[in-house]
């Protein structure tokens, strides 16, 4: 926390802190000071911390007239979105919420990898924000089996399914999680009930994650330690209050744009239909933001494997700082470093393309490629790279960021040998 | 302001292509001009209280559409009759109520709080007169397909002979645009098959086109509603947007850095 002592100037305000220091953690809060080189990309935090709180109020609001029940719960879908006030605005808001949720929160982690915020001292906040994206998964699938469609109920299938791969316990396992012998009520009254815990684990993590971003404050484009305060800081409010409500207005405007004219353009038509676990749909896939995994998982011929190889595609995250191995945060200044970057986002990208696509073929071909390279990147390019790679000098500080002559770089290199 | 636009970029580049992923499904439907499209889109209130008309006079024989209720034909944003005329419309049906005082079930005319009167008493009876194949129930079939309204538009008009070689089983139809092509619904409509209460031509393309209109409102009641608030919700947000964005250049000049 900040290194300054707070007295509230009120004589009820003084009593108040010295028992509770909230109004210390408020001026804490206010007076953070945070590089003011931060660029829109940073304003993505404030943004999923909407998104969070967007979705735990509606999702309140529906599991006011949600019922989860295998026989009720499509029709309960209906009730809302026909006869409650407002009921399609609410849950139109809450599935687009989780799109927007993913599209946030992928930006996130792609700046964090972009600019190296995960590297020391800021591996607890990137694993924790890695355990934050496995439980938004997992939120969101067992959401998206709620309405109890065809894509819900399928979907649920297949997933739970991949735990049959386990050796030995595995059908054991499934069975245990269904609740029975197939998906069932059983499995959907479970579902929402996690489904209703885990966004409150996550706003416990999120508190985690912000506490543990101010020890060191935040990282920034330069990627350099900043001393605080100074020259090179903004105090949290105004200036970044602001800021990320202006970023946060913008993402509104998207948001609102699908909720309001293109409510169903991100789901799955078949989800329409009440779950049938007699009829199978042509296609089964997940959301589009589970597409890369989905990918990975059905790039990989033997079954085991292929949740062995989707699992370590999310867990290869969490050991990042480590396989990372150059010094140097932002790949502004790793000039090698920043072209594997944008090959790794575009083969990111692939990997959800052809996980949209069926698992046969070429598509099948590109997936197991895009595969190889996803683990190749983060096992070889990574760790060989910082060890290879010629980094362009760093600057003093932001806000001397032009550099050219050699005496500078020495300095930059002291600089550098002082983060460690 | 480069930045904002980068941002601006990646997103709506987000959108776009997942528009294109999903509607990859590659069948030339028929088109037509939906009024219920775009910004301000609107139902057509003739088109829908004809496409009820259709609905109810052909389609009800087997599709069910258990999720709407009579009442809904005299809201605002429906075929919006009158609601005298919708509770004609449910006194029309006979509706099984009860127990009674005797513990007996019994019927009586509807009311506007009734749900659609279903065709068949459960989906195994439903089986059983159409040859085992269910005809789906009809409340949010649109969003249920993957074209959607150009979909259930095409298919309504999509019958045809079957090409030659092709072995279509007893009570299986061609269709163009059914998936697979085999559908076993024979051709619903054909020309003046109904006597349009308005007068207007009951050609097969119209009754397609109305019928379709109604079972975009059946699945989407609030469309109207929303396009009004939509428009409403994103130019106040612009506004606000301007307004902060001001705000935060007046802010950020107090500091040497850019904004």
């Amino acid at each position: 926390m900040s290194d300054h002592e707070y007295t509230p100037k009120s004589k009820a305000g003084k009593w108040f802190n010295d028992r509770l220091p909230l109004l210390t953690l408020a001026n804490h809060l206010t007076d953070y000071p945070t590089p003011k080189n931060l660029n829109y990309w940073w304003t993505f935090g404030g943004i999923l911390t909407f998104c969070l709180i967007t979705q735990i109020v509606t999702g309140l609001v529906l599991a006011m007239h949600y019922i989860a029940h295998a026989d009720m719960a499509f029709e309960s879908v209906e009730h809302i979105m026909r006869d409650v006030n407002y009921g399609w605005l609410i849950r139109y808001i809450h599935a687009n919420g989780a799109s927007m949720f993913f599209l946030a929160v992928y930006i996130h982690i792609f700046r964090s990898l972009f600019y190296g915020s995960y590297k020391s001292p800021r591996e607890i906040i990137w694993i924790i924000g890695i355990i934050i994206y496995l439980l938004m998964m997992a939120a969101a699938f067992m959401g998206y089996v709620l309405p109890w469609g065809q894509m819900s109920f399928w979907g649920a299938t297949v997933i739970t399914n991949l735990f049959s791969a386990i050796p030995f316990v595995g059908e054991g396992v499934v069975t245990w999680l269904w609740g029975g012998y197939s998906v069932d009520n059983p499995t959907l009254t479970r579902f929402f009930t996690l489904h209703y815990l885990i966004p409150f684990l996550i706003l416990g993590l999120v508190v985690l994650h912000i506490w543990a971003l101010h020890v060191p404050g935040n990282n920034n484009p330069v990627g350099i330690d900043v001393k605080k305060p100074s020259k090179d800081t903004v105090p949290f409010h105004p200036y970044i209050v602001i800021k990320d409500g202006f970023a946060l207005l913008m993402f509104m405007i998207v948001f609102a744009f699908f909720v309001f004219y293109a409510p169903n353009i991100l789901g799955h038509a078949d989800n329409y239909i009440e779950a049938n676990p007699l009829v199978t749909p042509a296609h089964i896939v997940p959301e589009w933001y589970l597409l890369p995994f989905y990918a990975i998982l059905r790039s990989v011929p033997d079954k085991l494997l292929g949740v062995v190889a989707m699992l370590s595609a999310i867990l290869i995250l969490a050991v990042l700082p480590w396989l990372d191995t150059s010094k140097i945060r932002s790949a502004v200044f790793r000039p090698l470093y920043k072209q594997f970057y944008w090959i790794l986002v575009a083969d990111v990208l692939i990997l959800g393309y052809v996980g949209a696509m069926p698992a046969e073929g070429l598509y099948l071909l590109i997936a197991r490629v895009a595969t190889a390279y996803y683990f190749l990147h983060f096992l070889v390019i990574l760790p060989v790279l910082g060890l290879k790679e010629r980094t362009i000098p760093l600057p003093l500080s932001i806000t001397e960021p032009v550099l050219g002559g050699s005496p500078n770089m020495a300095m930059a290199k002291k600089k550098e040998s002082k983060i460690e | 302001m480069k930045n904002i636009l980068k941002l601006f970029s990646v997103i709506i580049l987000f959108s776009v292509s997942s528009v294109n992923v999903i509607s990859a499904e590659k069948v030339e439907f028929l088109k037509t001009d939906w009024t219920f499209k775009g910004l301000f889109g609107k139902f057509d209130r003739a088109s829908l209280q004809r496409g009820y008309q259709v609905y109810t006079e052909v389609c009800a024989a087997c599709h069910s559409m258990k999720y709407l209720s009579y009442r809904n034909l005299s809201e605002k944003g429906g075929p919006e009759f009158s609601v005298a005329q919708a509770k004609a419309i449910a006194a029309s049906f006979e509706v099984t109520d009860g127990p009674n005082a005797d513990g007996e079930m019994f019927q009586r005319p509807g009311k506007l709080s009734d749900k659609f009167v279903m065709p068949y008493e459960n989906v195994k009876a439903a089986e059983a007169a159409n040859g085992g194949a269910y005809p789906p129930d009809m409340s949010v079939l649109v969003k249920a397909r993957g074209g959607g309204v150009d979909y259930i538009y095409s298919l309504l008009q999509g019958y045809e002979e079957a090409p030659s070689g092709m072995i279509l089983d007893d009570g299986v139809h061609y269709n163009k645009y059914m998936y697979g092509n085999k559908i076993k619904m024979s051709a619903p409509l054909s020309d003046g098959i109904i006597e349009y209460s308005d007068g207007t031509k009951a050609s097969v393309e119209q009754m397609s086109k109305d019928v379709t209109t109604f079972l975009m409102w059946a699945a989407e009641p609030s469309l109207e509603a929303r396009h009004q608030m939509g428009f409403k919700a994103i130019v106040y947000l612009i506004i606000l947007t301007v307004l902060v964005y001001f705000s935060m250049k007046r802010i950020w000049s107090r500091v040497k850095s850019e904004v």
